[in-house]
């Protein structure tokens, strides 16, 4: 049988009460200081870090997106200054080619004109040598046929028609 | 908003808790089965007067002077049971007449300081000590100390164990008179003194007892296990610095940010961080002893919360730290409530604002004691019934209806208890809160003036 026991945990007791005091005092110290602090500091700095990475993604999608749009309107440029290089060394292209045509042209006609000024004077100069030629060939035939008309009829005849024939062989 | 509908259901919650206290307060008489097996039972917290209770029933040695006993059959009490578990006491029985002893320091004004340990009286059976040690005897677990300055220091023997009547006083009160047998002389004893005034049947008595009870030593060895739990996690998240949170730190952790961003910071205002340190004690404290006392067996099982000493202890420093942090607006508002007539401010306003000033720790201490001690008497209660069905051993078939009605029951309060450990610490932190925060409120300029 068990003792009558009385409802002890409804009265005060003052030993356990200054034991509370003291333990609970000492608890709050020691886990505010060693425990709290430390947790309550960690947690804050790992959501600053959070809001921080979350932050910077959203910064670094921003910029992604920044980037790409720049580089759309550059893409873009580059090809519509393609283009324009493009039919600027078409239009180059051409005008050389029609330069070229142009001033070959000009040469070739340049050309044909010296060459027929150049046999021009070549046959002038032939001509003037021919007649020259032709001038004393019919002095030294003249003086051949004076020459034998003196002594011989006959031969006379013979000679100057071998002399004509010399003349044409030239 | 948000406050006022967590204070309801706060208050829903204790309100059930507190039925089943009440439901406790009829418990002594209301098992029928141990009415008309014990009609001379007396209930055990206000016993019917005159009536000898000798029901005692331990072994003697030898003959004893504080007169005859009744050798009657060991009948089992369950409201005896349950209020001896809840108790403090200096030694722990761990199981049978297996004894943890504890550090024993007792002070009388006139003797002084006397340091021993629970072993030193020689508990056998129930708690009773066989030695008396410089006047004190361990009854029940229990220090008390012999009345009579004459009696000699050092170790005596004892004759029997303790008994007790019920005698009322002039003051037509009823007291418990404990008495002891030795020398062939049997002397009254003193309880330790507590701070009830005698309304609880305590008071001043001849000796202090400032020991490490069965309650110290738990809530030490709670404190110690906190301690070093948080440090573990205190080590990792300053460790483990820009990586993900793991093991314990992921138990922990959400306690600690519930407690800010529910507690601290709704109720308390942008200066919450001050209080965080206080809150968060109080929270794990409680929390920690609470779920210790969960514990059916050795380390654990202690009732500290459920004692009025520990609760008080608690709302009183809730108390200290709301009434010195308040400022002028709250000191105003409380005292001298503008917007108010003078003549309804002297008559009702300011009483009953200073009445609620005391009345707010004192429901603080009150709810969380009756809250866990409830809970302890209800367990035991139901673990009573195998002892009751089963006539304390003596009907094995009795025994096992007593188990297959005790077992869900118990199981379902337990869970229940669980529950109620957690929302209990919740509560007292909640409400700690909620007192510190209305202390420092800012006034709000739209209101008054």
């Amino acid at each position: 049988m068990l003792f009558l026991a009385d409802f002890s945990v409804i009265k005060p007791e003052p030993g356990l009460m200054f034991w509370t005091t003291v333990i609970f005092l000492i608890f709050w110290f020691l886990m505010s200081r060693f425990a709290f602090k430390p947790i309550g500091a960690a947690l804050k700095q790992r959501e600053l870090d959070i809001q921080d990475a979350l932050d910077q993604a959203k910064m670094a999608r921003q910029e992604m997106a920044n980037l790409q749009a720049e580089n759309e309107k550059l893409l873009a440029h580059a090809r519509e200054e393609r283009s324009a290089i493009l039919k600027e060394a078409k239009e180059a292209k051409e005008e050389i080619i029609a330069e070229a045509k142009e001033r070959a042209n000009a040469e070739y006609k340049r050309k044909v004109e010296s060459a027929i000024r150049d046999i021009e004077n070549q046959k002038m100069a032939a001509m003037v040598d021919l007649k020259n030629k032709a001038g004393q060939m019919a002095i030294e035939i003249a003086e051949k046929v004076l020459q034998r008309e003196l002594s011989n009829k006959g031969e006379q005849e013979t000679f100057a028609q071998s002399l004509v024939s010399q003349i044409k062989m030239n | 908003m948000i406050v006022i509908r967590k204070y309801c259901i706060a208050l829903i919650f204790s309100g059930l808790t507190a039925f089943a206290f009440a439901q406790h307060g009829s418990e002594p008489t209301s098992p029928k089965t141990e009415a008309t097996h014990q009609p001379t039972e007396a209930t055990h917290e206000v016993p019917t007067s005159g009536a000898e209770t000798a029901e005692h029933g331990a072994e003697m040695h030898g003959d004893c002077p504080c007169g005859a006993h009744e050798e009657k059959e060991e009948e089992f009490s369950a409201g005896d049971n349950a209020v001896h578990h809840i108790a403090d006491a200096n030694a722990i029985q761990i199981i049978g007449d297996v004894y943890f002893h504890l550090p024993v320091i007792l002070y009388a004004p006139g003797q002084g300081w006397t340091f021993t340990y629970s072993g030193a009286f020689k508990p056998e059976h129930h708690g009773n000590g066989t030695l008396a040690k410089d006047g004190y005897v361990l009854v029940h677990g229990n220090v008390m100390r012999i009345q009579d300055p004459a009696f000699p220091k050092g170790e005596v023997a004892l004759q029997c164990d303790p008994t007790h009547e019920t005698i009322t006083t002039e003051a037509g009160k009823e007291k418990i008179v404990y008495k002891i047998g030795a020398n062939n002389t049997c002397y009254h004893l003193d309880a330790k003194t507590t701070l009830d005034g005698g309304v609880m049947g305590g008071g001043f008595t001849s000796f202090y007892d400032f020991s490490i009870t069965r309650n110290v030593f738990t809530m030490l060895m709670t404190v110690l296990l906190l301690f070093f739990l948080f440090r573990a996690v205190a080590n990792a998240a300053t460790r483990n610095h820009g990586k993900a949170p793991k093991g314990l730190q992921n138990f922990i952790e959400p306690f600690y940010t519930f407690i800010r961003d529910e507690v601290a910071r709704p109720n308390i205002g942008p200066k919450y961080e001050k209080y965080m340190p206080y809150l968060l004690s109080a929270f794990f404290f409680i929390l920690g002893l609470n779920l210790v006392g969960q514990i059916p067996f050795f380390p654990g099982s202690a009732n500290v919360t459920g004692n009025i000493s520990v609760t008080i202890i608690l709302a009183l420093i809730t108390f200290l730290i709301s009434t010195f942090s308040a400022n002028r607006h709250f000191w105003e508002h409380t005292l001298w409530m503008p917007g108010v007539p003078a003549v309804l401010k002297i008559l009702v306003l300011t009483p009953v604002e200073i009445l609620g000033l005391f009345l707010k720790p004192f429901t603080l201490l009150l709810r969380l004691f009756a809250n866990i001690t409830a809970g302890h008497i209800v367990i035991m209660s139901f673990v009573s019934l195998i002892f009751i069905f089963g006539g304390a051993g003596k009907s094995m078939s009795g025994t096992i209806t007593g188990i297959i009605a005790s077992v869900p029951l118990s199981l379902f309060m337990m869970t229940l208890e669980l529950l109620v450990a957690f929302l209990q610490a919740f509560i007292f932190t909640m409400l700690s809160a909620v007192y510190i925060g209305t202390a420092i409120e800012e006034p709000h300029h739209d209101a008054h003036h």
